[in-house]
């Protein structure tokens, strides 16, 4: 079984799954606890309909991504205040960005299988600078979250009360959906777009059913995260066939639902 | 004026002559008054009337159109040290753990950066709060477990953790039944006696809270009244601050106000 370490494609693709899972784990707790779900969903099809515009344009996908999805982010953070009213406003411009993806795509004549990583991940064919860079991002919005750490949780917690004490709460909402971003352009390479929400969402979602307090909550995320794409990886190296995607949402899918049904923790709040 | 040789002792709020609007709207014109050290003052009026627009003029997240506002000496601040505020109640996010330490944790470095690494004396402090609101049980508890009045004895724990003079609680009895509102009322009337903290206490009910209260702050229609309430709840002062005829009726001990909207 270890032997598939000595492969650089499979380390590289832990190692990378490995960042973006960390990551991911750590802004999920913070996204599920502002009520902030399905922003999680919606950001990475955004940002494929900015990747597929780019490589209409002839550029980077990467950057389409990026820019599409920190500009939605931060729309996003902007929006604020209600979630109905937020999700309907995020799920009206997700499907039109969705819509203008699939424009660029069958615009471009050419060979689109760029493109379809964004989709759907690409986790088998990192290359070592990329595996770097994920590393470097990874590390910085670590120390963003950091910082933010007391103003963020209880802005999350209590805005009012948080805004008295003088915590920029409308700022702080804005750089979180920036972060947020990031870790999502982060996850994509791993995951793709359709399937970041896995990373992003499963483990935090299950690590708070299963502990109490907040750091034991994010403890327990990064644990799962990394068990998810570890076990996922070596599920997919051993198999041969399916894609390594499938295996993270399954393990991800397989742990919540127990979880989900079993714990008293959180079920309701008054 | 001002030829006094002793320090002039300051109120812990005063306001002169002001007037706040929302979105256009004057929500309260020409308010004056001033609040002095551990004073318990009630905040009554209908739904609309301002008080919470009130409270947040004395936390400076709302500017007065008008008028002058003196809070603890000074002009109402952004970081308010020594205000502690206990907002509206608010439904959480179903998904958000927390214990009740760290809810009440808040109330000492919640508005700093950084991570905050685990320190004795803070314990200690946070320890100390718990049990003066006699929430040492629910410390280690998810706060989405816990029920109203529950909820609200940590966040009071918070609010106390700025040290404040000056306690600012909005409809701290909503959403609570009567038993639980016994323990809330009976926790504020402690805290602002021995601590000699100084309290406004909005509610939409004043008759629990009469034994208590040194004065009412009553608003209505746009204008403020207060004084005792034996003062202020009166068909007389009331019908004017309406601006229409309003009956006060007493019945079993208790003080009712009709033919306006509470």
């Amino acid at each position: 079984m270890l032997e598939i370490l000595r492969l650089p494609f499979i380390v590289h693709a832990l190692l990378t799954a490995s960042f973006a899972a960390v990551v991911a784990a750590v802004g999920g707790y913070f996204l599920v606890s502002r009520g902030l779900t399905f922003a999680g969903h919606a950001l990475p099809n955004i940002g494929f309909a900015g990747a597929a515009g780019a490589v209409l344009l002839g550029i980077e996908p990467v950057f389409g991504l990026f820019a599409f999805t920190i500009g939605a982010g931060v729309v996003v953070g902007i929006l604020g205040k209600d979630i109905r009213e937020r999700d309907v406003s995020i799920g009206v411009v997700m499907t039109f960005a969705l819509g203008l993806g699939l424009l660029f795509l069958s615009l471009y004549s050419g060979y689109a299988q760029r493109v379809y990583g964004i989709l759907f991940g690409n986790i088998l064919g990192i290359s070592a600078r990329a595996v770097v860079a994920t590393g470097a991002a990874g590390v910085l919005i670590l120390a963003v979250l950091a910082f933010l750490y007391r103003p963020l949780l209880f802005s999350t917690f209590d805005p009012p009360a948080a805004e008295a004490r003088g915590v920029p709460v409308k700022l702080l909402s804005v750089l979180f959906m920036g972060v947020i971003a990031v870790t999502i352009s982060l996850s994509i390479q791993v995951m793709g777009a359709l399937l970041v929400f896995t990373l992003l969402v499963g483990p935090a979602a299950t690590a708070t059913r299963l502990v109490k307090g907040s750091c034991a909550a994010i403890f327990v995320s990064v644990g799962l995260g990394l068990a998810f794409v570890w076990f996922g990886v070596f599920l997919a190296a051993a198999n041969g066939r399916l894609p390594v995607s499938f295996f993270i949402a399954s393990l991800s899918f397989l742990v919540y639902l127990p979880v989900r049904l079993l714990s008293p923790m959180g079920r309701e709040a008054a | 004026m001002g030829s006094e040789v002793q320090p002039v002792v300051s109120s812990v709020v005063r306001l002169d002559h002001v007037q706040v609007s929302l979105g256009g709207k004057v929500i309260q014109d020409d308010m004056s008054f001033s609040i002095e050290d551990g004073e318990y003052i009630a905040v009554l009026g209908p739904n609309g009337a301002g008080k919470s627009t009130l409270l947040k003029v004395l936390l400076g997240l709302i500017r007065p159109t008008t008028g002058a506002v003196e809070v603890l000496g000074g002009a109402p601040g952004r970081r308010n040290a020594h205000i502690g505020y206990v907002p509206q109640f608010r439904a959480i996010e179903s998904d958000m753990t927390l214990r009740g330490r760290e809810v009440v944790r808040f109330g000492l470095d919640g508005n700093r950066w950084g991570i905050g690494l685990p320190s004795r004396a803070r314990r200690e402090r946070i320890d100390q709060v718990l049990r003066e609101v006699d929430a040492q049980e629910l410390a280690e508890q998810p706060i989405g477990r816990l029920s109203g009045g529950e909820r609200q004895r940590l966040l009071i724990a918070q609010a106390l953790l700025t040290d404040p003079r000056l306690l600012l609680l909005d409809e701290p009895l909503a959403n609570l039944d009567l038993s639980r509102e016994q323990e809330i009322i009976g926790l504020v009337r402690r805290i602002c006696r021995s601590r000699g903290v100084a309290v406004l206490f909005v509610t939409h009910d004043i008759n629990p809270l009469l034994p208590d209260v040194d004065r009412v702050l009553y608003l209505a229609s746009g204008k403020s009244a207060i004084g005792t309430p034996q003062a202020v709840i009166t068909k007389e002062c009331l019908s004017e601050l309406y601006g229409s005829p309003v009956e006060v009726v007493k019945a079993l001990g208790r003080v009712f106000v009709v033919g306006a909207e509470t």
